[in-house]
């Protein structure tokens, strides 16, 4: 059986370098770091006192009364989801509304929410908001994104740590493949910007320290790596079958063309120290989509800038493509959003897409001096892309051992 | 004691903080649910954030007979008087 066409038709993003998907590209073209020292009052008592916020605040885009209804995160998806819903065209290209699905994932869920709420319970039950649980659950921001588009497929909610926006696109193109919908807005978003999770990654000693000198933090694949640097943001992409993409005469960024889904099954925070799981599921992407390494020339890697992390993917990508990955230009965004847990994915895929179609791969920001055990051709410098049919891979993993590969091929 | 002028007025920022109705379609004859679009959600928040900007307590068991903006601040002046 032949498999349905899957391709991209729709991007939108929100990101700590700019408010929509063309400023987040050229802020990552230009090597731009989102990062800063952040001065509330509730991270002076903290080890780790930076972050990547997003560029433009969601309340200033999102109707007043609709935005107290959001939690930030869902608040973040619905940027997004506007944005790849406007550049897809297809509010008016008459599709039937119960073949257009979402899968719209988040780390967290609404923990803004979940936070002040229970602060208010402290001094008052009476003050807990009778919408706090639509706004904290999960499924919120893919709720309130059907909602918006008026969605009536299925609509879901992959939840898997840091893997979660690629197994949202994962998810999303098998609804298509198994015929489900012609349609799925797919991606994911986080908002945790919090005292909580800063102190709880700290304590796990996730994340960089470097309070003093925060746009120089997240340095994957650096031999001075010292952790992630914690962001926010949110990506979607509109997948759509292509002979649907075709027949309405929409305008195609790249081929979804596989995606792979590995478990680790080695521990709930340490990744696999031999990279298998990962490597699984950059296999399990190519054979998805009948592509071979040979056809691999950007591989956006999951690259957190975390010492071990980063050891075991580049251990994963050379048993993946072997010898091929030579001519694969390795790339980082974290290094310069951070990263966006739940939205990791999905951002770094929105420019993994972009990545092909403008055949450019955005640089490495902060590599000084690249660690002798990752084997990998880094990039520190923009880099063109070959011209011809080219694949690249978007690697994402996730604490509890989730591993989600996404493979795109230019079209 | 705050007029039922100043309290309607006052009623009218809360209506107009939490659903986005403009202050001045808020009058004593209006339907919350009807003529406002106020949702019950909504109308939750409405009534806790009136039982603090009043100071006074209203039973959710009162809440279903609060059909309309009047019928909101006549209960917050009997609460106030009591």
């Amino acid at each position: 059986m032949s498999k349905t066409r899957v391709v991209i038709t729709g991007l939108g993003a929100t990101t700590p370098l700019g408010g929509d998907v063309t400023s987040t590209w050229e802020g990552l073209l230009a090597g731009r770091s989102g990062a800063r020292r952040l001065t509330d009052e509730w991270v002076q008592n903290l080890a780790v006192q930076i972050a990547a916020p997003v560029a433009v605040e969601p309340t200033e885009v999102i109707e007043r009364v609709k935005a107290r209804r959001l939690d930030r995160t869902a608040q973040l998806a619905v940027v997004a989801a506007r944005e790849a819903w406007a550049d897809s065209g297809l509010e008016d290209s008459g599709l039937d509304k119960e073949r257009l699905g979402v899968a719209v994932a988040s780390g967290i869920g609404g923990l803004h929410t979940t936070l002040s709420n229970y602060d208010a319970l402290q001094q008052n039950p009476r003050r807990v908001s009778p919408l706090a649980i639509p706004m904290l659950m999960p499924n919120s921001s893919a709720a309130y994104v059907s909602l918006e588009l008026g969605a009536k497929a299925g609509v879901h909610t992959p939840v898997s740590a840091c893997a979660s926006g690629n197994e949202a696109i994962w998810l999303g193109l098998d609804q298509i493949r198994l015929g489900r919908a012609d349609v799925v807005v797919a991606g994911g978003a986080e908002g945790a910007i919090m005292a909580l999770p800063l102190a709880a990654f700290g304590m796990m000693q996730a994340l960089s320290k470097r309070n003093d000198d925060p746009e120089r933090a997240s340095r994957p694949w650096d031999v001075d790596r010292d952790g992630f640097l914690l962001g926010e943001g949110a990506g979607i992409l509109i997948l759509e079958s292509y002979e649907h993409a075709k027949a309405r005469g929409a305008k195609i960024y790249a081929e979804l063309a596989g995606a792979g889904i590995s478990a680790d099954g080695h521990d709930i925070a340490q990744p696999d120290p031999t990279g298998s799981g990962a490597r699984r599921a950059m296999e399990r992407a190519l054979s998805e989509g009948d592509l071979t390494p040979a056809d691999i020339f950007h591989i956006n890697a999951h690259a957190t800038s975390t010492p071990q992390g980063d050891i075991a993917e580049s251990l994963a990508i050379r048993q993946a493509l072997g010898k091929e990955a030579d001519h694969a230009v390795a790339t980082a965004p974290k290094s310069m959003i951070g990263h966006l847990l739940g939205g990791a994915g999905a951002v770094e895929s929105v420019a993994t897409v972009l990545a092909l179609k403008n055949r450019v791969s955005p640089p490495t920001i902060n590599v000084d001096k690249l660690d002798d055990e990752i084997d990998l051709d880094v990039a520190t410098e923009q880099r063109k892309l070959p011209d011809g049919d080219i694949a690249a891979l978007n690697n994402s993993f996730g604490f509890g051992g989730h591993n989600a590969a996404i493979a795109f091929k230019t079209l | 004691m705050a007029s039922t002028e100043e309290i309607r007025s006052s009623l009218a920022e809360i209506v107009n903080e939490i659903a986005g109705i403009p202050v001045e379609d808020v009058q004593l004859d209006k339907s919350f649910t009807d003529d406002l679009d106020v949702d019950s959600l909504s109308m939750v928040e409405v009534v806790v954030a009136a039982e603090e900007k009043f100071d006074v307590k209203i039973p959710d068991d009162e809440v279903k007979n609060l059909k309309t903006v009047g019928d909101a601040v006549a209960f917050i002046e009997r609460a106030q008087n009591g």
